[in-house]
């Protein structure tokens, strides 16, 4: 009898538990989930400055001005116009029919409490460069607020537009201290102006999201489609294509380019490889801080240059919507110029300058890298037929950052996204301005990214950063790489369309 | 045998302090922990900024000393990466790790067992060949391949389990076969070797001449004994399968304990990582603990010694 009972619970608990229904992506649920191999612990973009709260926080909240991707254009968004007093003074114009996720209405005083709150470093925003240059916000009329700058900074309206997101005034108040009394604003319940809203949080593993149905009319960004967004932390990529392939999640990136390719011949997903912001290059140890003296003649770093065939890394490794530049910044980037002196693919002409600068025996040294490992190593056998045997070291990211300050890397293969902001500012100064990230400190181009980053002017800006990139190039400080590309794979109901900056905009995607 | 359990305890509490330490010093090792959470396009003067405001220009021993302090008291300190308290965090995702771990262990003992009966019934035979190269087979098939194999067949081709999270029960099917066929060829091994040593013994000789059906011998008699060294590795097996899980939540994002190991290690979240490392060690060490005492307890031979 007793065996009966047991035998008859565990078939009714069996049969309970598998019927139960597991949750799926799609159409039918109106619910999109996308997927990357990060996790997005802490909604909030000043207080998590991972690509996925970029993307979330362009999806949850606005900033004051839009980019129009199409025309490359700053438009207002939350403002409804705007204007520069002097150099170091704009003044916005506000839209008055916009409301908070919570009901609250949006005014300048939630302006001047944002500006307030982060351009404050005690209050510790991550990525402080997005939001340091602003000193101060004044609210001006009912619908008006103005700010006031440190100093000239022309890319200010880029950031305006990607990087300063408004929060509503006292949003930070309720956010609970430590024992040691550090404030936790990351961890407040997250509420914004956007198109999509935050409806659950679960540290790690998810953030759901639902439509704004009272956004804003009219704006740039335009009305959500999609009822549901879910982002999900899927670390492996094979995970994440079965995923896809079995309708758990509509939308996945950086899908590795045999993988992408793969899926595409499946015709079980759409694969879409479109380009980024993000540029890879390489950096020479020109003061030979790192004991290894050859980078310091020029020589050898032109037969580095000749030696690597770029082409052939975009052609086979990235995808095509990749490109090979030759200019230390990305060619979207204002400012940004290819004419600059360029090093094309010639191994004899490397191996002539070896034997020229007194290598004819070759040379042996250490390459440094932390991302895909198989571009670094196509470098590497580029690198070995002329005669230089490079020995990579592949490390964590943080810890190569580490050794670069320190100047032991001779060579070092590394990238740089410029947080999105279609900006030279954002790679070349930050990189050749004389900061500890710059191999060479060279005072003419410092002084010309000086002038370039502070004037108002824009043809004065593409002058001095033309005449910066030629320095750069010609000196051979760096060796630009490629442009990255990105594969997409999605769902064949999901209607979307890859945007050049890494900022996926989910809240124009459709269902077919 | 209260000095016994006394002595074990200031052993494994030493170890404790030892691994704690040892972590702290690899992680800064590791590159700067205010780099990594300032991010890959942070500038100097926003790392020097995030490290004067979360306290990672204090000395390194300062910063050691004030977080054991705290967690002598209970509290175990701040992620600030995830802007959360770290023991809140780590007890949010300790139950599914525990409940891959018990998973896991529970099917590589249901078959380590029987195999391991089996091939002492028929030592030295194909049987026991058969036993022994099924359990082999799970220690040498890569966890990771073994996984994705899985959910090819039953996740994507057959559509019989779901791939990821932690949901349902269904969830936990394939990730705790990937795990628990790990431990299957040391508990076979173990029973397997038992079982002959019992099986052989004058005890089961009279068990057998007195009439009893060869199952009552077999597992009231013999497998009774045979199992309790069994009991002991099983304990450990089990503290191995939740500080061995990082690869198995990766591939099937199960949000636990071994992701937010990895999570911590990768980007030098320093409180995290401290705690996990203790969280982890303590329930090791109780585990071996309790299987040292229950060994004593069965054995009087160990507490004698």
């Amino acid at each position: 009898m007793f065996r009966k009972v047991l035998a008859s619970t565990a078939l009714a608990a069996a049969v309970t538990l598998a019927v139960q229904p597991v949750a799926h992506a799609g159409k039918a649920n109106d619910e999109l989930v996308w997927s990357t191999n990060r996790e997005a612990t802490v909604a909030d973009p000043y207080y998590n400055n991972t690509r996925e709260l970029v993307i979330i926080g362009n999806t949850v909240w606005d900033g004051l001005l839009f980019r129009d991707l199409k025309t490359g254009e700053f438009v207002p968004l939350l403002a409804k116009s705007y204007k520069w007093i002097d150099n170091l003074t704009i003044d916005f114009e506000l839209r008055d029919d916009v409301k908070f996720h919570d009901g609250s209405s949006f005014g300048p005083e939630d302006v001047v409490y944002t500006v307030k709150h982060v351009s404050n470093k005690d209050n510790g925003v991550l990525t402080f460069k997005n939001v340091s240059w602003m000193k101060d916000a004044e609210k001006t009329g009912a619908n008006s607020v103005r700010i006031h700058l440190h100093e000239p900074f022309p890319a200010a309206l880029a950031y305006f537009a990607q990087a300063v997101f408004v929060m509503p005034e006292g949003h930070y108040d309720s956010a609970a201290s430590t024992a040691d009394g550090k404030k936790q604003y990351g961890a407040v319940a997250p509420v914004g102006t956007g198109p999509y809203k935050i409806t659950n949080v679960v540290a790690g593993d998810r953030i759901e999201m639902v439509k704004n149905d009272n956004y804003m009319k009219n704006g740039p960004k335009g009305q959500p489609s999609i009822g549901k967004l879910t982002f999900r932390t899927l670390k492996e990529m094979n995970t994440q294509i079965a995923e896809l392939l079995t309708g758990g999640v509509d939308w996945i990136w950086d899908v590795p380019k045999d993988q992408a390719e793969k899926l595409k011949d499946s015709g079980r997903a759409t694969v879409t490889n479109a380009k980024t912001m993000r540029v890879s290059y390489i950096a020479f140890d020109v003061d030979g801080d790192s004991g290894e003296p050859a980078f310091k003649n020029k020589k050898v770093r032109e037969a580095v240059a000749h030696a690597i065939n770029r082409q052939s890394i975009v052609e086979n490794l990235v995808g095509p919507a990749s490109v090979v530049i030759d200019s230390a910044c990305h060619p979207d980037q204002f400012g940004c110029t290819q004419d600059v002196k360029k090093w094309d693919y010639d191994p004899a002409k490397a191996k002539a300058l070896l034997k020229e600068a007194g290598y004819e025996k070759g040379l042996t040294t250490d390459i440094y890298a932390y991302r895909q490992r198989e571009f670094t190593e196509a470098v590497i056998g580029d690198l070995a037929n002329v005669g230089i045997q490079a020995n990579l070291k592949f490390m964590q990211y943080r810890a190569l950052r580490d050794l670069v300050w320190k100047g032991t890397t001779p060579l070092h293969q590394m990238t740089w996204g410029s947080n999105s902001i279609p900006d030279v500012s954002a790679i070349t100064s930050h990189f050749f301005a004389g900061g500890r990230d710059d191999p060479a400190k060279d005072p003419k181009v410092a002084a010309a990214l000086k002038i370039a980053d502070t004037s108002v002017d824009p043809e004065v800006r593409k002058a001095k950063y033309k005449e910066a990139l030629g320095i750069i190039s010609s000196e051979l400080y760096w060796l630009p790489m490629f442009t990255y590309a990105k594969y997409y794979a999605y769902g064949s109901e999901v209607d979307f369309t890859p945007t050049p900056d890494e900022i996926p905009r989910f809240y124009t995607a459709k269902w077919k | 045998m209260l000095i016994y359990a006394v002595k074990r305890l200031s052993v494994a509490l030493l170890v404790a302090l030892t691994v704690s330490l040892l972590t702290f010093s690899m992680i800064y090792l590791s590159g700067d922990p205010a780099m990594a959470l300032a991010g890959e396009a942070a500038t100097q003067a926003d790392i020097e900024n995030i490290r004067r405001v979360y306290g990672y220009d204090q000395p390194i021993y300062v910063q050691y000393f004030g977080w054991l302090g705290n967690a002598l008291t209970g509290d175990l300190g701040q992620s600030h990466y995830l802007n959360s308290p770290v023991s809140e965090v780590i007890f949010t995702r300790l139950p599914v790790t525990m409940i891959l771990g018990a998973s896991a262990l529970s099917f590589g003992l249901l078959l380590a067992i029987p195999l391991g009966v089996l091939a002492a019934m028929r030592p030295n035979t194909i049987l026991d060949r058969f036993a022994l190269g099924l359990a082999v087979i799970g220690q040498a098939l890569p966890s990771f391949w073994f996984a994705l194999i899985m959910i090819f067949f039953f996740g994507v081709a057959l559509r019989w389990l779901p791939i990821t999270g932690s949901d349902s029960w269904l969830n936990f099917v394939m990730p705790s076969i990937a795990l628990g066929y790990y431990i299957t060829p040391a508990v076979m091994r173990l029973t397997r070797a038992g079982m002959i040593e019992v099986l052989s013994s004058d005890y089961i000789r009279t068990a057998r001449a007195k009439g009893l059906r060869p199952s009552v011998v077999l597992f009231k008699h013999a497998l009774r004994n045979a199992i309790i060294p069994v009991v002991s590795l099983a304990a450990v097996q089990f503290g191995f399968m939740l500080g061995g899980s990082i690869v198995i939540e990766t591939i099937f994002a199960i949000n636990g304990l071994g992701q937010l190991a990895w999570e911590s290690i990768l980007r030098a979240d320093l409180p995290m990582m401290q705690a996990i490392v203790l969280v982890l060690s303590c329930i090791y060490i109780i585990l071996t603990l309790v299987a040292d005492i229950l060994n004593a307890f069965l054995d009087p031979r160990i507490r004698v010694s």
